[in-house]
């Protein structure tokens, strides 16, 4: 029992590694585009990792088999948020940073 | 008949998933409200949601089952992409220098089909350093957005993820079908 509860800690600390170095990516970025890149994906993989780690500590349950649909919603959803955002800020024109023009 | 079929695993399974949702008060011990008022409330609200997705969940066409043995190993590698993209935003993001080279790319693939044109886009969004901006369905076209110009060489050079959806969704010069 003890062995399990330090496996979901460890996949818990995982995703909250994950969503620290998202958000810290999201406030370092420069621009809308390179920021979602940090928000679409550390999202996704730091909620999932988090979520399998509850399903670990619960063990099996309805409230397990709810964690596993939820973390299936969470991966279908999340690049389609993501797609709809850069595609309302790429037809809108929102300036793109570069490495050439920067330095 | 493969509609009507499509309609009834449909129901079936928003049902299934009703009673899932509903099913909180099975455990631990307290008796579910399994009665006919509640029952017949979620077989309409079931009714409903399959009239409102019935032509989204099932895609009953040719070699459907083909089609989801062969997704099950790219789901997998798939899991282990989005791994591999973490740890690389990870590194950008907490790199000292921020290795960042962003490019916007073109490229077409041998997609058609709604649903191959959807995991594309989401597996491009999930893959390291690349996001889908725009699909254009006619040509299966896609513009992409990548963090950095390295990142964006699997997709256009290499063409890994499009070879594995047209061999996974039997489309384009993959196509062992006909």
């Amino acid at each position: 029992m003890e062995a399990l509860h330090v496996i979901s800690a460890i996949f818990m600390f995982a995703g909250c590694f994950f969503m620290i170095s998202g958000a810290i990516g999201i406030i370092r970025f420069p621009d809308f585009y390179t920021r979602l890149h940090a928000a679409g994906k550390c999202d996704t993989l730091g909620e999932v990792l988090i979520i399998l780690g509850f399903m670990i500590y619960q063990g099996l349950s309805f409230l397990t088999i709810k964690l596993f649909f939820l973390s299936f919603f969470i991966l279908l959803a999340n690049p389609v948020g993501t797609h709809a955002l850069i595609k309302a800020a790429y037809v809108t024109g929102v300036k793109m940073w570069r490495r050439e023009e920067n330095g | 008949m493969g509609k009507k079929l499509s309609y009834i695993l449909t129901f079936i399974v928003m049902f299934l998933f009703w009673i899932l949702l509903s099913a909180w008060q099975l455990y631990p011990d307290t008796p579910g409200k399994f009665d006919a008022i509640h029952i017949s409330q979620g077989i309409a609200a079931a009714a409903l949601t399959t009239y409102l997705s019935r032509r989204v969940i099932f895609d009953l066409s040719k070699k459907w089952y083909v089609k989801f043995l062969r997704a099950i190993p790219y789901v997998a590698w798939e899991l282990w992409q989005i791994v591999l993209a973490n740890l690389d935003v990870a590194y950008r993001a907490l790199h000292p220098k921020m290795p960042l080279d962003p490019v916007v790319v073109e490229f077409e693939t041998p997609l058609r089909s709604d649903l191959a044109l959807t995991f594309m886009a989401n597996s491009i969004t999930l893959t390291p350093g690349t996001i889908t901006i725009m699909v254009e369905p006619e040509k299966g076209k896609f513009v992409v957005h990548a963090i950095d110009r390295k990142l964006a060489k699997p997709l256009v050079v290499d063409q890994t993820m499009q070879k594995k959806l047209a061999y996974v969704f039997m489309e384009g010069r993959h196509d062992s079908s006909t």
